[in-house]
């Protein structure tokens, strides 16, 4: 028992390869013999989900809208055109819409039918978010699913969620923190977290 | 005939906990990031469309079983198998990605507004009620929304229609909205989430209600 344990802690540490790695090398190989992919393009789209096109352009997003009242409300009315101007755009991303927490109103964005996410301003998505559980509960159970992210909301509250069912993804542009008039654009960027602009968390106060 | 979603999970009766994730914590084993950009990168070549893909994923049998990029996987060896591409010895893609077209490539991505065809049907604040039947294909309407009335919210102009383009029909632009619908609606009388849910719904989907 022991020893099949300490087996199964070798694979998790990379020393042994999977029969599903083996697959997807032995995928790539053939796809790559064929001429069908181009293995330094595949190295160079990893490198731009792992690398580059993540939450910190969100957070640049969010951060002029809180520091620029026209730039809000550009964002408000044509989210696509707004983020673009910040250099944000393209695949996952084409038709965007973003959706404002107010005193009054929480936005939760979910995609239940798989996992459309808005790639461009946010990168990949989290495992919980592609994970059956937050599908099933965030459409019918917001504030339970609110609950386990920590976050309980006052029962006044209006919920809006949006389950990303086309070609249209959703940012929340969650509220600006109390005691940050002092703060430039890029120290709000940074109180600014994932979890906050899909609506399953509100930004960091400031230090 | 007997196509079957089994990534319809809106409203399941689902208990398992939501495990949270830090940022950046994108990869969780050395062969997903291949799995994304073999996958992103076959989706380039043009032998299949998103709506496809997607179609391939969902109607999977052991969808439920697999983790994410496992269903990526499966349904990549599932388009290649039903394009044919790989026993043909000399098959060609209509395109190959390259490395240096990888940045514009993913900053242009493929927009789905399309010129429409005719005037929409529906403007916002109308009031509407969504299909009921469930079709034997790909749909992008999710199954606690089929045979609910709500509002329009939105209108996002014409976009490629999935059901169709999903089955090779072509793109066949639909008019697209965005319906809100109040809790009570979906999900009966006793609920008190002080909520609304609000679906994106090509013109097909509505009649007015």
């Amino acid at each position: 028992m022991r020893d099949g344990d300490h087996e199964h802690d070798s694979g998790h540490e990379g020393s042994t390869i999977g029969p599903l790695e083996l697959r997807v090398r032995a995928l790539e190989t053939v796809l790559t013999q064929k001429g069908f992919v181009d293995p330094k393009a595949l190295d160079a789209l990893i490198d731009a989900y792992q690398c580059k096109i993540g939450p910190r352009n969100g957070a640049r997003v969010v951060a002029r809208s809180w520091s620029d009242p026209e730039f809000r409300r550009w964002l408000l009315e044509d989210a696509t055109a707004a983020i673009g101007s910040l250099g944000f755009s393209g695949r996952q991303g084409e038709h965007m819409v973003a959706v404002e927490n107010t005193g009054e109103i929480h936005n939760l964005v979910v995609c239940t039918l798989c996992s459309c996410y808005p790639w461009p301003v946010l990168g990949l998505p989290p495992t919980w978010y592609k994970s059956a559980p937050y599908r099933a509960r965030a459409v019918r159970d917001p504030r339970g699913v609110l609950r386990e992210f920590g976050m309980q909301l006052p029962e006044s509250t209006r919920i809006r969620i949006w389950d990303s069912t086309a070609e249209v993804r959703y940012l929340v542009i969650p509220r600006r923190p109390e005691g940050t008039r002092h703060l430039s654009e890029s120290e709000l960027a940074a109180l600014v977290t994932r979890d906050s602009m899909i609506g399953t968390g509100l930004p960091r106060a400031p230090a | 005939m007997s196509y079957r979603s089994n990534a319809d999970l809106g409203g399941a009766d689902e208990r398992g906990a939501i495990i949270r994730e830090p940022e950046g914590e994108v990869f969780h084993a050395p062969w997903e990031p291949r799995v994304l950009a073999l996958t992103l990168a076959m989706n380039a070549t043009g032998l299949w469309n998103l709506d496809m893909s997607r179609a391939a994923r969902e109607s999977l049998v052991d969808y439920r079983t697999l983790s994410y990029y496992e269903i990526w996987f499966a349904a990549l060896e599932k388009l290649l198998s039903d394009s044919g591409v790989l026993k043909e010895p000399a098959a060609a893609a209509p395109r190959v990605l390259r490395a240096a077209q990888v940045a514009a490539t993913l900053a242009r991505g493929s927009p789905c507004a399309r010129a429409p065809a005719r005037a929409a049907r529906f403007a916002v604040g109308d009031r509407v009620r969504t299909r009921q039947d469930v079709p034997a294909h790909h749909t992008r309407l999710p199954g606690y929304a089929r045979g609910k009335a709500g509002v329009v919210t939105r209108v996002h102009g014409a976009h490629v229609f999935p059901d169709a383009n999903s089955r090779g029909l072509g793109e066949c632009p639909q008019w697209l909205y965005t319906i809100a619908f109040e809790e009570r609606e979906l999900w009966g009388d006793d609920t008190v989430q002080r909520s609304t849910v609000s679906v994106d719904a090509w013109e097909p989907y509505l009649e007015p209600a």
